[in-house]
């Protein structure tokens, strides 16, 4: 019985250890302009910089928004454009009181960035309250520009929504038409299945079954056995992070793709493709909003990303980018940083950077562009260890994502102009 | 088709290999797990980082030096039993005459070092690691499809099992171990170096997690979380065989897969939770353990 005594003391300790509040660095700058609040402007990068999450934002989201700032020229109306950053550790409480903290004493004028949804939509709320504006490009709930939406809060580079349109979208048209679900048995897990399996039957599929596995499961081939007892045509995988390249592992090792099943994920991040290697992830299909090789503007990008960060940029990343250069140029077109309208400006203005070619912006602060279907390349197609996505096609941003009036978010609500 | 409990026999028996070769790492992590805690009464809580760096090992010796797995399964046990045994003289030894709690604190507090350090190194989406050329592919049972390297784990897991638990059951070595446990202070009276014993075994056991780790390697991402995801388990499956019981953590652990293997097909949100069920139950009605002596 000692053991279990223990075991709680040693919860106690790991509490503790894993308890230390997350701080942001800022410092004072002299001041130059009337229109600009404390004479600077100050963007807020809040994300998970050492947990599961730290490869899909961390420090590249960091780097990204720096770009931003200096390919904006450093200064707007004359102020200077301050980045600071840190880390939420994926928890609702420590992110809003890193947000609290920024707003009330380090003149922190906006947050960006903010994967995993449920601080994303805590921050978010409390921006609300307090009248700021935050763009939400890490964080994938629909919820976000769905029925928690804010007035003064964006969602930029993806949501569950268009990842499972996307990929479940294209598949089912082509053919592909009875799935089998691998899903993570949690929220995140169930709506993607949901959602996705939403648009399967809309297309005249079929789903033959699912299976809720616990959230970090280290072993999939039972699994995998039963999605491929299940004779259906695509396994789609509900779940995310290591759990996504552990069923890819086994899939493969079972020869599920070599029998002629098809592997489909609804959420891969280009740093998962990278660590499963083509080898171990070729011929999956993903959606996703960017990719590093579509043409030579993306491909100058990633160079110089490649030059400060040593890792390629992903669409989490270069979405952290467009935020921020959007956010600079409705600050312009403003002529001021005042909350209210600079969220006017970034409701109106249309999105045309290298990330969005053509974007824009819903009234419930959803940003609608092109998403792309992809599938990894097999070793022979590669011809590099980032030469990982094939393009397989275009879904148009409006099929891609929710209307207003889809997502539920009650936009007669907000203050009106 | 046969069916049975309403799911066809042959899907039924490829479920039940799969328990046996997760099974098969159960073992082979409890067995490490029992081994130090039976001979030493150190409750190990960095065994999964131990064997976590087993798999890193391998992975960095192919990376930075071209050596593959055979080599590797040899190689990095080892390393990781010398980084071990210098852990344990340098540090370890220290808390020897303390209560057990401060054996685990240290051992968590490793713990949380290692992993943390090759999370920053490495990120935490891990890196993949080829097996070797030899067992790629698999064999059709008739029933199932089996991957050769899966099939080569189950037997070397087997071998290694048995060659422990004979080595410290059996042999005069082991006898040593097991007096010096007993009654340090009467063994080093008849000559034998003690505190070396103790170094050894613990470097025995952290070693074994280290192989567990490179066997491993090819099957699930080489990350920095491999270990704690497992450990929990293993702890459960140390428990249920009765702490300190050698044979009881090896049978205990490849009962609990195959069991944990079907609760995956018949309750799979369950599976995770299924072995502290189990140990819950055992706790109440053996509070020593299935094979534990009550003290």
């Amino acid at each position: 019985m000692r053991i279990v005594f223990n075991r709680e003391a040693s919860v106690k300790v790991a509490a503790l250890a894993t308890g230390i509040a997350a701080g942001a660095i800022g410092w004072a700058v002299p001041a130059v302009s009337q229109e600009i609040s404390d004479d600077v402007v100050k963007i807020g990068i809040m994300n998970d910089r050492s947990g599961v999450y730290a490869d899909a934002g961390g420090e590249g989201s960091v780097v990204a928004a720096r770009l931003a700032v200096e390919d904006f020229g450093g200064t707007v109306l004359g102020a200077p454009v301050e980045i600071v950053a840190a880390d939420h550790q994926n928890k609702a409480d420590i992110g809003s009181n890193v947000a609290r903290q920024w707003y009330d004493e380090d003149k922190v004028d906006a947050i960006m960035d903010l994967p995993t949804s449920s601080v994303a939509l805590a921050v978010q709320s409390l921006s609300r309250e307090k009248k700021k504006i935050t763009i939400v490009s890490g964080g994938g709930s629909a919820e976000i520009s769905g029925s928690q939406c804010s007035p003064y809060g964006f969602q930029w580079a993806y949501d569950t929504r268009a990842l499972s349109r996307g990929t479940a979208g294209a598949l089912v048209r082509g053919g592909d038409d009875t799935w089998f679900f691998l899903t993570a048995d949690y929220a995140f897990g169930d709506s993607l299945q949901s959602q996705a399996t939403a648009v399967i039957e809309a297309n005249g599929g079929k789903v033959l079954g699912a299976v809720r596995h616990p959230l970090s499961t280290s072993d999939f081939s039972s699994f995998i056995l039963q999605a491929q007892s299940s004779g259906a045509k695509v396994i789609g995988l509900a779940n995310a992070g290591l759990d996504t390249s552990n069923a890819v592992k086994a899939a493969n090792e079972f020869g599920l793709t070599e029998a002629g099943q098809k592997m489909a994920s609804l959420l891969l991040t280009l740093s998962d493709a990278h660590s499963l290697g083509t080898e171990g992830a070729q011929g999956l299909y993903l959606t996703a909003g960017w990719y590093w090789d579509q043409d030579d503007e993306n491909r100058e990008f990633a160079k110089r990303y490649m030059e400060r960060h040593g890792k390629m940029p992903d669409m989490l990343h270069v979405g952290v980018y467009s935020a921020v250069l959007q956010y600079l140029k409705a600050i312009k077109a403003a002529g001021t940083d005042e909350t209210e309208a600079v969220a006017r400006k970034l409701h109106e203005m249309p999105v045309e950077d290298l990330f969005a070619k053509k974007g824009r912006v819903l009234e419930n602060g959803r940003m609608v562009y092109d998403m792309y279907l992809f599938q990894v390349k097999s070793p022979d197609e590669s011809s590099g260890e980032w030469d990982l996505y094939k393009q397989v096609e275009t879904i148009p941003g409006d099929k891609a994502y929710a209307t207003v009036a889809e997502s539920g978010c009650d936009v007669s609500s907000f203050p009106k102009n | 088709m046969t069916m049975l409990f309403g799911i066809p026999l042959p899907a039924l028996l490829g479920q039940l290999l799969i328990g046996f070769i997760n099974g098969s790492f159960y073992a082979l992590l409890s067995l490490g797990l029992a081994v130090i805690f039976g001979l030493l009464r150190v409750i190990n809580f960095a065994h999964g980082a131990q064997y976590m760096l087993g798999a890193f090992t391998a992975y960095l010796l192919l990376f930075y030096t071209g050596l593959g797995f055979w080599p590797a399964l040899i190689v990095a046990p080892l390393m990781v039993a010398a980084i071990s045994a210098l852990i344990e003289r340098t540090m370890l030894s220290r808390l020897y005459d303390l209560d057990h709690l401060y054996g685990l604190l240290f051992t968590f507090g490793l713990a949380l070092i290692i992993e943390g350090t090759f999370r920053w190194y490495y990120g935490a989406a891990g890196q993949p690691y080829a097996g070797p050329a030899l067992l790629s592919g698999g064999t059709n049972l008739g029933f199932m499809f089996l991957p050769n390297y899966r099939g080569f784990v189950v037997v070397a897991s087997i071998v290694i099992c048995l060659s422990v638990w004979l080595l410290i059951e059996k042999t005069r070595l082991g006898a040593y171990l097991r007096a010096a446990t007993e009654n340090p202070q009467l063994v080093q009276a008849f000559g034998v170096n003690v505190p070396l014993l103790l170094t050894l075994t613990y470097a025995l056991g952290a070693g074994l997690a280290g192989l567990a780790g490179v066997l491993a390697a090819p099957i699930y991402q080489v990350s920095p979380l491999m270990g704690s995801n497992l450990i929990i388990i293993v702890f459960a499956v140390v428990v249920i065989g009765g702490m300190g019981s050698i044979g009881g953590a090896i049978v205990t652990g490849y009962v609990l897969g195959i069991l944990e293997g079907l609760t995956k097909v018949f309750y799979p949100e369950a599976s995770n939770i299924v072995v502290f069920v189990i140990m819950a139950i055992v706790l109440m009605l053996r509070p020593a353990g299935l094979f534990g002596k009550e003290i």
